[in-house]
């Protein structure tokens, strides 16, 4: 991937990103109504009850919608297009993010198509992109 | 006076800034100036008159300060785009509260050559700066687009859908001199333009421009005895919701909450149905809001917008003529698009638009904010109830 900003985890996300930096994809879960959701808060986004636990989830996901960019801002290289899309994890919750490992052409990302994450650095962070699961199991 | 709505408050004056475009001359704080002393002189008042304020971008204190006002009242309500919507409703509340009897309303934007003006940036820290801005999704093309490529899919709707927006719209722009974009649109030509960010062409995103909008709003009662009387524009009804800050978490992809509660709530106010509207703006910073907005506003069934506009019932002559000012697509979007969205309604309900819509009595009003973020609806007649 062509570059960009690098976010700064504040203590409410920090789990979040420890959790990238060793390669694990971890969501917030609430024990009280059992949904899980995102972006991390320390309590749940849907009953507000601070009894919430992180658990890794499995990567894999879906591919709901996105965008080819062609005009990236810098720092991202402006002549490499990106794909800014929407997954939504097998977990529930959906997430920006890119998809990587693919021309990024309309004809290889059909909607729906299955995604599993990946990690690539950014900085000293390390973000949560995806990949095509077609092409992760070629 | 006991409601903000059934039209005992009125917008008795409404101005633009002398042009929109691009003036480079102008600092953002003085586009808020131009249009808020040319929205009192329509109203026949002066700035003393004024005891409430209200805007978005600058603070309100900036604004009063600098035209020389002193308010009760303020509200620096800031929803993005449809900021204005809100505070409209807002202060009809105000006036009918007593906490204010006439309410000045600015918006000014630099939008284009960025005079004035703070540098746009979200800190790496903020929600945004966190899980949307690493992955490229910072300007609103590439941003606010994401979602259109679900809707579009669930409905068996195409690209062309997207064109069809921006031509009807430039059918309304072909014949207003101020409008940026003019020149006559096809499917064709639309699909061919400059590719942003697919499934958008340069055509289908909103022309970026510098300019400004005001509007005077008092109790419909005092309007009567005012010059802009003559011409005052009554609110019947209105609603406003907000969702998510994130564009990962709107409720639905395909469908946008906030304009289904906003609307909802506009309408029952209003005690006007959908048949009772013969005009519609609805905030168009990309061609797909108009799809999203025709549909969960409820004037067509889901997955029927695409034909509803490509059949012309929102071009001139349609049965519901929809940006008569040729919209945010080809008219002017400074960057918060809703105060020229209200302004037309307005111009359409006096008759004085540059492409009149005959026998306008009745316009909604949409608009949204922060992408996909918040949203406010109004409802306006030229005929006190």
């Amino acid at each position: 991937m062509a570059g960009g900003t690098e976010p700064s985890p504040t203590p409410e996300t920090e789990e979040f990103w420890a959790g990238t930096r060793q390669g694990e994809l971890r969501i917030q879960h609430c024990n009280n109504c059992g949904k899980n959701y995102f972006y991390p808060r320390p309590f749940c986004r849907y009953c507000q009850s601070r009894n919430v636990e992180w658990r890794v989830v499995s990567g894999l996901g879906t591919l709901i919608s996105y965008v080819i960019n062609y005009r990236p801002v810098p720092p991202a290289a402006p002549d490499e297009p990106q794909v800014i899309a929407l997954v939504e994890l097998d977990e529930g919750p959906r997430m920006l993010t890119n998809i990587v490992g693919v021309a990024p052409e309309p004809e290889n990302l059909p909607l729906d198509a299955r995604v599993r994450v990946d990690f690539e650095p950014r900085g000293e962070q390390v973000l949560p992109v995806f990949r095509l699961e077609s092409q992760v199991s070629a | 006076m006991t409601s903000m709505h059934g039209g005992q408050v009125a917008i008795v004056g409404a101005s633009e800034t002398d042009e929109v475009g691009v003036l480079p001359d102008r600092a953002m704080l003085q586009l808020h100036a131009e249009a808020g002393l040319n929205a009192l002189a329509d109203a026949g008042l002066t700035a003393a008159d004024v005891d409430g304020v209200a805007t978005a971008g600058p603070l309100p204190l900036e604004v009063s300060h600098h035209l020389g006002i002193q308010p009760r009242w303020l509200d620096g309500t800031m929803v993005g785009g449809c900021s204005f919507m809100l505070h409209v409703r807002h202060a009809a509340a105000a006036i009918a509260a007593g906490a204010a009897d006439v309410v000045l309303i600015t918006h000014g934007e630099s939008g284009r050559s960025r005079v004035g003006v703070a540098p746009y940036a979200r800190g790496p820290a903020s929600a945004q700066g966190q899980f949307e801005a690493p992955f490229g999704a910072v300007a609103p093309y590439s941003t606010f687009t994401v979602p259109a490529l679900r809707f579009l899919h669930d409905r068996g709707m195409s690209r062309d859908d997207l064109a069809e927006v921006v031509v009807a719209q430039r059918e309304w722009a072909a014949g207003n001199p101020r409008a940026f974009r003019r020149k006559p649109a096809t499917v064709e030509s639309v699909l061919a333009d400059r590719p942003i960010a697919y499934p958008f062409t340069r055509e289908m995103c909103c022309v970026v421009t510098d300019g400004g909008g005001a509007l005077v709003l008092t109790s419909a009662e005092r309007a009567a005895d005012l010059p802009g009387g003559q011409h005052a524009v009554y609110l019947l009804g209105s609603g406003e919701a907000c969702e998510a800050p994130l564009m990962s978490q709107m409720d639905e992809v395909g469908s946008f909450g906030a304009f289904r509660r906003a609307s909802a709530e506009a309408f029952a106010t209003s005690g006007v149905s959908h048949a009772g509207i013969d005009h519609l703006m609805g905030y168009d910073a990309f061609a797909h809001l108009p799809l999203y907005m025709l549909e969960d506003l409820g004037f067509v069934g889901r997955g029927e917008s695409g034909a509803f506009i490509r059949e012309g019932h929102t071009r001139p002559g349609g049965s519901l003529p929809m940006n008569t000012n040729g919209g945010g697509l080809s008219y002017t979007h400074t960057g918060m698009y809703g105060m020229f969205a209200i302004q037309e309604a307005v111009r359409q309900l006096r008759g004085q638009a540059a492409v009149q819509v005959p026998d306008v009595t009745t316009s909604f009003v949409q608009g949204v904010g922060m992408f996909f973020g918040a949203a406010g609806s109004l409802v306006l007649t030229n005929r006190r109830p």
